[in-house]
């Protein structure tokens, strides 16, 4: 094997094992909040791993090009996507852990001030 | 490369298990959202592993179909829960 090649082995494991890691904390973690934390983590860095790894395994300029897009769009995407599942979730209310230390809005929402 | 390849998916598809008892569970609507989010991910991360085997150009296109398709279904199914409760 060349080091190109280890190169990108070692991306590729390093993302499909946040990916386990990812799976880990979505079974475990108490509450949807902490299930997100979890499952965002290979939706940004775990997939660039991957396609950094495919990128140095291939070497081909259109190629790279379309895994850029991908890193890109995932990039732009990925947190837009949970911030609004998380805003839509804390709105519905009675899904936080009972185990939660810190919950800033709350006032704000017994308030009746939340604007949407 | 060929265990590599193996390793990777093997872990991937832990991964996916997992995220499918999560989609299966629940309990409420917002952690089937993340758990189908989760899912489409890691079907983009597999093409991916793929594209890194094969050295083909057509998993790429397959992982940019996913990775729009996973925030399109996501911010949806949020606007739903917004309007409806979860």
């Amino acid at each position: 094997m060349s080091v190109g090649e280890v190169v990108a082995s070692v991306l590729v494991l390093l993302g499909a094992a946040l990916s386990l890691l990812a799976g880990i904390g979505l079974v475990h973690l108490p509450d949807v909040f902490g299930r997100m934390h979890a499952a965002t983590k290979p939706a940004t860095l775990g997939l660039v791993l991957i396609c950094v790894g495919a990128a140095v395994s291939t070497g081909d300029v259109p190629d790279v090009a379309k895994l850029a897009l991908v890193v890109a769009l995932q990039f732009l995407t990925a947190p837009v996507g949970a911030h609004m599942v998380g805003r839509a979730a804390y709105h519905a209310g009675g899904l936080l852990s009972p185990g939660t230390v810190l919950d800033e809005l709350a006032a704000e929402r017994e308030g009746g001030g939340v604007e949407r | 490369m060929t265990v590599v390849t193996v390793l990777a998916m093997a872990m991937i598809s832990v991964g996916a298990l997992l995220s499918t008892y999560r989609l299966v569970v629940g309990p409420s609507l917002a952690d089937r959202v993340v758990a189908t989010d989760m899912l489409l991910t890691l079907l983009t991360g597999g093409a991916g592993v793929l594209a890194f085997r094969t050295g083909e150009g057509v998993y790429l296109v397959v992982m940019v179909v996913t990775a729009v398709l996973g925030f399109l279904g996501t911010s949806m199914v949020a606007r739903f829960i917004e309007g409806r409760g979860a």
